[in-house]
């Protein structure tokens, strides 16, 4: 469920072709209306950010240059090549977007060698990006990404490891043998999202009941809600009131 | 409804429907042989237990009076807030977030603000900020007198707690007076403030000011000679820099391990590189350094509100964008806080470009270009993370909440693991944890 507004990039084409794959359809993302005013029929691009599959060309700017090169000095190049499938430089913070196979080598690097010391692993958190990398409807479409957010504090900068998989294999290994603060934190992405970390010593649901079905942070998962009667009217549940975008 | 056997609770049909009968004591059964040892004991503490600091749920494993292992159960307070936020606008998120740790509602608000704005581009004005450093310093000395008195209280040392409520409430009516609500206050909002500080906040903030360090003063009396305060928390739930870094614990806990890692100091926001404050450490790694760190924080806070009054120029709290700031002219009427009457003549009777923009400020929201990023700020407690991403949409595609209660935490088996159960209690209150915000 992506909320009203098709942005799914579903259109055949020039949605799954297009680069960056997030479309939006009309002016005022409302569907199943009855729209006059003509402006249902426009598709518009996705802006560029989370959703665009950009890529920042070097030079990053500000430290994100010496990382990436201690980085490469620290994994090698052909490893790196292989590991790191772009970069996004976006409102002052760099993300890296990482196979996943990779993982354990980089972080492992990026904890341990001089020149990058990040220490700390600040948080570890799961976004659905219900439409990323193709249509919606398609499988195989690497909607689930694992976002690590490491803090070096020897040097103080802050960078952000992505890893994306899709919903049908949802495998990241663990880095809790790196971090073990990343316990809780991959707890809470399976919990959350139904990634499997492999690897980690016990990957249980931390936050819902242990008998839980489903993954309640997915995007296609629902809400839920009851309606609310008040001063004689009633108020729907959230998620089916009416949204903008 | 599950309908397979339960061995906790067996059940028979009788003529009212069907009877559970709730047993126990299998522990031979499920443990196997190993329940045979002599000592050994499994004790669950909590969901509900006065001394682990709200709903927390401890598995320890005793022999005699030493703890072999302890496990913790979080989720009972899991309340869906990230999930909640992506069904209403950015706006209005600020009224979740500030419900996730009740303890620092504030901090809560302005990191979420803080990551919005870092989304959207812009910067609150200088007075918005201002008062956000003043009203977040006067949550942290609410939130550390809130860790005292409970720590006091799971001591044993009752007065300590009574003492620290009561001083809390002076906080309290502050921030009562200055957003209106003692708790969950959605006074931070994207952009700049709800509204401007009331007159007559300042005086009663100055006066805040004259008062607590003698309040302060009287907490070191009443506790920090005292030979069994001293007892109970020296060398209690240990946890060095090391450890600390490895587990990610954060905040006071890491700070009197020696470690002076105040994020407003070492990446500082909102203008904390301005203020002059020191930033306490201690060096024994123990429940004991953290009392004492969070005593002299009470201080420096103290300081940084004094500081920050002292630089109040008048000034918009809101960014003039209109096309971003809250139309949140609110007066008090009869019938409590509300639209002010000029606000509703102006969009009724005067401009219709300012119902315009409203209309659709509160319908929709305004839009956020796509993206994410992290903000992190010191709470109390830690870091306090936000992991924010927009889709470009009028609400928030994900907010991730790097909560410090929810990562301090997993250091509770490595700080109690090896030592008396009592220790345990010292332990886990000296770490402070919220499960408002641990659960969400």
């Amino acid at each position: 469920m992506t909320g009203p507004g098709d942005r799914s990039g579903t259109d055949a084409e020039q949605g799954a072709t297009a680069p960056g794959g997030g479309f939006r359809k009309g002016a005022f993302g409302v569907s199943g209306s009855g729209d006059t005013s003509g402006f249902g029929g426009l598709v518009r691009v996705e802006p560029g950010g989370a959703v665009a599959l950009h890529s920042t060309e070097r030079p990053y700017g500000g430290y994100f240059d010496e990382v990436t090169d201690a980085l490469i000095d620290a994994v090698g190049q052909a490893t790196y090549d292989a590991a790191v499938q772009r970069v996004l430089v976006d409102r002052g913070e760099i993300t890296y977007f990482v196979a996943r196979e990779h993982l354990l080598t980089l972080v492992r690097a990026l904890r341990d060698d001089e020149a990058l010391r990040f220490e700390l692993c600040s948080s570890v958190s799961g976004v659905d990006y219900l439409d990323s990398g193709g249509p919606a409807a398609g499988p195989g479409r690497p909607r689930l990404h694992v976002v690590l957010h490491l803090t070096s504090m020897t040097y103080r900068r802050r960078i952000r490891l992505e890893v994306a998989v899709t919903a049908e294999d949802p495998h990241v290994p663990s880095v809790t043998s790196v971090y073990p603060t990343a316990d809780w934190h991959e707890r809470e992405t399976w919990d959350m999202f139904g990634v499997v970390f492999d690897g980690h010593p016990a990957l249980t649901r931390i936050l819902m009941p242990d008998d839980w079905d489903g993954h309640p942070q997915r995007k296609d998962y629902p809400l839920g809600g009851v309606p609310v009667e008040y001063h004689d009217a009633t108020i729907p549940p959230p998620d089916t009131r009416r949204s903008y975008r | 409804m599950s309908t397979t056997y339960d061995p906790y609770a067996g059940s028979r049909e009788t003529t009212e429907g069907r009877v559970y009968t709730v047993t126990g004591g299998d522990w031979d059964q499920t443990l196997g042989a190993e329940a045979q040892g002599e000592e050994r004991l499994v004790v669950n503490m909590g969901p509900q237990h006065p001394s682990t600091h709200g709903v927390l749920r401890l598995v320890l494993d005793l022999e005699g009076e030493t703890v072999t292992k302890a496990r913790v159960v979080i989720g009972y307070l899991h309340t869906g807030i990230e999930k909640n936020t992506e069904y209403r606008n950015w706006t209005q998120g600020t009224t979740f977030v500030t419900r996730m740790d009740y303890l620092s509602p504030l901090y809560n608000e302005a990191g979420y603000c803080l990551a919005v704005e870092r989304l959207l581009g812009i910067e609150a004005p200088q007075r918005a900020q201002t008062i956000r450093v003043l009203v977040m310093e006067l949550n942290r000395i609410a939130s550390h007198l809130v860790a005292l008195a409970t720590f006091g209280m799971e001591m044993g040392a009752l007065t300590g707690m009574t003492n620290g409520f009561r001083e809390r409430e002076l906080v309290l009516d502050l921030l009562e007076e200055i957003t209106g609500l003692r708790m969950n206050h959605a006074y931070i909002r994207p952009g700049g403030l709800a509204q401007d500080l009331p007159p007559g906040a300042v005086e009663h903030i100055r006066e805040f000011l004259q008062v607590m360090p003698d309040r302060v003063a009287d907490f070191h009396k009443l506790l920090t000679g005292q030979p069994i305060w001293q007892a109970r928390l020296k060398d209690a739930g240990y946890l060095d820099v090391t450890g600390c870094v490895a587990m990610g614990v954060t905040g006071p806990v890491l700070r009197a391990a020696g470690l002076p890692w105040d994020l407003r100091k070492v990446e500082p926001y909102l203008g904390y590189e301005t203020y002059d404050f020191e930033v306490p450490t201690a060096d024994t790694c123990d429940a004991w350094g953290r009392y004492l760190v969070r005593m002299a924080e009470v201080n420096e806070s103290l300081k940084i509100i004094e500081q920050a009054l002292d630089r109040l120029a008048p000034g918009p709290v809101m960014v003039e964008d209109k096309k971003i700031a809250w139309p949140a002219q609110l007066s008090l009427g009869p019938d409590g806080m509300g639209n002010s009457l000029e606000h509703v003549k102006h969009i009724m009777g005067q401009s219709m470009e300012a119902l315009i923009h409203h209309f659709k400020l509160v319908t929709e929201g305004f839009r956020v270009p796509a993206g994410q990023v992290y903000v992190p700020i010191e709470s109390p407690r830690g870091e306090l993370g936000y992991h924010v991403v927009s889709d470009g949409g009028t609400r928030p595609w994900r907010v991730h909440v790097r909560d410090p209660s929810f990562v301090n935490l997993q250091a509770t088996a490595a700080m109690s693991e090896g030592g008396m159960i009592a220790d345990v209690i010292a332990a886990i209150a000296s770490l402070d944890p919220v499960m408002g915000g641990c659960d969400r």
